[in-house]
């Protein structure tokens, strides 16, 4: 794999002070491998691919998108409530190398299994996404966090308002269709077994493979 | 960084993945994607110019011209390019406004060629960047400033005319504020400033030596008291003109409150009172000074040309301005004089017959020596004393020069900051108040494309894509997002209106049991309400209910709000609900026409891509075409009102 980073001032991993990140952005510039890699790496078609980094490029000259940057795209889709948790879950999730920002490869790849990739690999990502801490298996509270930060997009105004305990009673029926064993966990078996036999969640699986 | 929200688009759909297994509804299908040729460059020739782009590129800003079908109109077929007959040296600046998302004013052109041009292209002067925002706005008031005084000096003679049931009050004061709008006014105004002029200058001779001509020798007396009935006539009929003014001033007067506390009527008082007060002084000798004292005060009425010169109130206000640099000056002459006056008191305290008797005494020195005035009638006689006296004169000049330029860049400074702080607090609030009307309308799509079929997904094929044909597909595939959204958490959004009334919403009785039967209608998703939210039917029911309370309401109110848009047809639609249902269809679409046309004026296109704060650009502008687009939403819909109508 060829040097993909240039000229960075520091070895260490990105800042996220807003004022190192001026200064870095004009240095830093994080060029992605090239794209028949990325051809091989995922499933997209080079055009795909090409529309796709022009996007990418256009809104982040230097290549890689920081946790802040990523919040505020993602919070503009969501006016009414607020969306910074579930961006920064989604972060986590995308970051797949942990390096504290996503760059175009992360993000492609991302992308490529969540719209070309088979329902399991659709099913994993989302278990990915979930499993907070990466250790296999998602708690109660884990799943908590997730609940919360999606309903939090949502805003004040919903109908029928939103209470205290939404969240909570959404986990509990949650764990109890996914939880077989009931053993206060839900594993990566349990969780793809019990969405395979879900009809609904099969159908909607197939929701987004025109997205792009 | 330049906000391409339909770039990202994808990706926080893509991300939506996340919701799928935690939805308890099954999630909306997505909107159908017409056959995607990929991305392509498109040819704009401008005035024979031509400018290639990705039509991603423009189609970025939905609510422009370039980013809109309307660029379909100046499509030539048979070149398979875009013609504007446009300057293309602008255009070239509107094009960078697609690519980088800051528009740039360009330094070597008209302002108001720039503007037309962004006119032409749809695009709002708010957007040009921050860089150049600054120099855009002091040129356009330059160019409006220009153009105003020109006006007036077209039209001199005419002011803004009055109302024609202005009462006496309102017309007195304004030939009071604008004396040049009629003869009479202007009359008065120099009637008054030639009084102001002559109890000045009254005041001025009263004290002139007038040489007694009577008398032998020549006694050398004022002529104020050489003439004292003559004075005191011209006195007393200044007095009276002055008073006479404010008496009037004070009744024409809106805010009469307002009036008194202002600075010109309390000069005018100061400049009156001591006349009258004078008048009930009897003229004895104890209090004869405190009466010569009082005439001091008659020479305030030189302020009284400050009404009459524009200058002057100026003046008055940058002094007031620069309040806290005068501060400084004197505070730091006065720790000076206090220094030096100590030290030459010290000095010359052994002399004899000094003059610097005290160090108060010394002030008066200290100050004459220190501004370089030296009127020499105190010295210093000890070599010490003249030593200390030079270094006072010396340290003089320093401690005057160096504050006074600091004032004086402080006052410059002080001025243009309050201009620009004003144009600034004025922009944050229309930034402010753009980025919530987008926000808001990013909303008020949604809701308004829940409403026109957006639930309906399966059954209503025409007629959906009858509602929403000028939707575009960005905004599709958002509302479909948000669906997603509802869908997973079980709640709906609502706007603000909604949403307390239903905190305060009263039980329905026998709407329920009704509407009940309604949630039967074969309408798609509703079958599968039952599982998840049992509230749905009802809050259907609600806004039903709601919709009949507030027709027969029959208040144009309900109408000029989005929410009551959402609710209720046009009260016109109520006497069509009792006809065919097809027929019904077409009134309502009229009727939507119609309270779309009241809707879409407030709304102004809220082209919002700021790069501090990036909001769906599609969503504010797009909801004032849309709604006048859109023709009602489905028949599904109709049914279920021609039902309540016959409750």
């Amino acid at each position: 794999v060829g040097d993909r980073r240039k000229a960075r001032l520091s070895p260490s991993p990105l800042p996220a002070d807003s004022v190192e990140d001026e200064f870095e952005l004009s240095t830093v510039c994080h060029r992605p491998e090239g794209l028949e890699q990325l051809q091989e790496q995922t499933k997209f078609t080079r055009k795909e691919l090409q529309v796709l980094y022009r996007g990418f490029k256009n809104e982040c000259p230097s290549g890689i998108v920081s946790e802040e940057n990523f919040k505020q795209i993602y919070s503009q889709f969501f006016p009414q409530g607020d969306s910074s948790t579930y961006a920064a879950f989604l972060f986590n999730a995308f970051d797949t190398n942990h390096d504290g920002s996503v760059s175009f490869e992360d993000f492609v790849a991302g992308l490529s299994v969540i719209l070309r990739g088979t329902v399991d690999d659709r099913l994993n990502w989302a278990f990915n996404l979930y499993d907070l801490n990466k250790d296999g298996c998602i708690t109660k509270e884990e799943m908590l966090d997730i609940m919360k930060s999606i309903y939090d997009m949502m805003g004040k105004y919903t109908y029928p308002a939103l209470r205290e305990e939404a969240p909570r009673e959404h986990v509990e029926n949650f764990f109890q269709k996914m939880d077989r064993n009931k053993d206060g966990v839900v594993t990566i078996e349990e969780f793809i077994e019990s969405c395979q036999k879900d009809e609904n969640i099969m159908r909607s699986m197939q929701l987004f493979d025109n997205v792009i | 960084m330049a906000a391409g929200v339909a770039t990202w688009l994808p990706f926080a759909r893509a991300a939506a993945v996340g919701w799928l297994p935690l939805a308890q509804q099954p999630l909306p299908p997505a909107p159908g994607v017409k056959a995607t040729r990929g991305d392509e460059v498109l040819v704009v020739n401008v005035s024979g110019r031509r400018f290639e782009t990705w039509k991603n590129t423009l189609d970025r800003y939905p609510d422009t011209l370039l980013g809109s079908s309307e660029k379909e109109f100046f499509y030539d077929a048979d070149s398979g390019e875009y013609f504007f007959d446009r300057d293309p040296d602008m255009f070239r600046h509107v094009l960078n406004f697609y690519r980088t998302g800051r528009l740039h004013c360009p330094r070597q052109e008209c302002i108001q060629a720039f503007d037309e041009e962004l006119a032409f292209y749809g695009l709002v002067p708010e957007l040009v960047g921050d860089c150049c925002l600054e120099e855009y706005r002091d040129r356009k008031k330059e160019n409006a400033e220009r153009l105003a005084e020109d006006e007036e000096a077209e039209q001199a003679g005419d002011g803004p005319a009055l109302p024609a049931g202005s009462s006496l009050r309102q017309r007195l004061w304004r030939a009071f504020e604008n004396p040049h709008t009629s003869t009479a006014a202007l009359v008065f105004y120099y009637v008054t400033g030639f009084f102001i002029a002559v109890s000045v200058v009254a005041n001025v001779v009263e004290t002139i030596p007038c040489r007694g001509s009577a008398r032998r020798p020549p006694r050398e007396q004022p002529c104020g008291e050489r003439f004292p009935m003559a004075f005191f006539c011209m006195d007393t009929a200044c007095v009276l003109i002055f008073t006479g003014e404010y008496l009037l001033r004070l009744f024409a007067a809106p805010s009469r409150c307002r009036f008194l506390r202002s600075v010109m009527s309390l000069i005018d008082v100061v400049a009156i009172l001591p006349y009258y007060i004078g008048l009930f002084v009897p003229k004895n000798e104890d209090v004869s000074g405190a009466f010569v004292t009082l005439r001091v005060f008659r020479v305030f009425r030189i302020f009284k040309f400050s009404r009459h010169s524009q200058g002057l109130r100026i003046l008055g206000y940058t002094l007031k301005s620069c309040a806290s640099e005068l501060g400084f000056l004197l505070f730091s002459l006065t720790m000076a004089i206090i220094i030096f006056a100590t030290v030459m008191f010290y000095a010359e305290k052994g002399t004899n017959k000094t003059n610097f008797t005290s160090i108060p005494a010394a002030f008066w020195y200290t100050i004459v020596t220190m501004t370089t005035l030296g009127y020499g009638d105190m010295v210093p006689s000890t070599i010490a004393g003249k030593i200390f006296g030079s270094i006072c004169s010396l340290s003089g000049v320093l401690v005057i020069a160096l504050p006074v330029p600091v004032i004086v860049s402080n006052f410059s400074r002080i001025y243009h900051q309050n201009q620009r702080a004003d144009k600034r607090r004025a922009q944050q609030k229309v930034r402010l108040a753009r980025i919530r009307l987008a926000k808001s309308g990013t909303t008020n799509a949604f809701l308004q494309y829940k409403q026109n079929g957006g639930l309906e997904d399966s059954g209503s094929g025409e007629e959906q894509a009858l509602c929403v044909r000028n939707r575009s597909a960005f905004e599709h595939q958002h509302h479909h997002l948000l669906h997603c959204l509802e869908k997973t958490t079980c709640h709906e959004f609502t706007d603000e209106l909604t949403f307390s009334e239903a905190l305060g919403a009263v039980s329905l009785g026998g709407h329920t049991s009704r509407s009940t039967s309604m949630s039967s209608q074969p309408v798609g998703p509703s079958s599968l309400l039952s599982s998840c939210c049992p509230r749905r039917a009802k809050r259907r029911a609600i806004r039903l209910a709601n919709s009949t309370a507030s027709v027969s309401r029959g208040s144009m109110q309900e109408l000029d709000t989005l929410a009551g848009l959402r609710r209720s047809p046009a009260p016109q639609s109520r006497s069509s609900l009792n006809a065919k249902p097809h027929d019904s269809l077409d009134l309502n679409c009229d009727s939507r026409d119609f309270v779309a046309a009241i809707i879409s004026i407030p709304t102004p296109p809220a082209n919002t891509p700021d790069e501090s704060q990036p909001s769906s650009p599609g969503g504010g502008g797009r909801t004032s075409s849309t709604l006048r687009n859109s023709s009602l939403g489905t028949p599904c819909l109709l049914p279920e009102t021609v039902k309540i109508s016959s409750l």
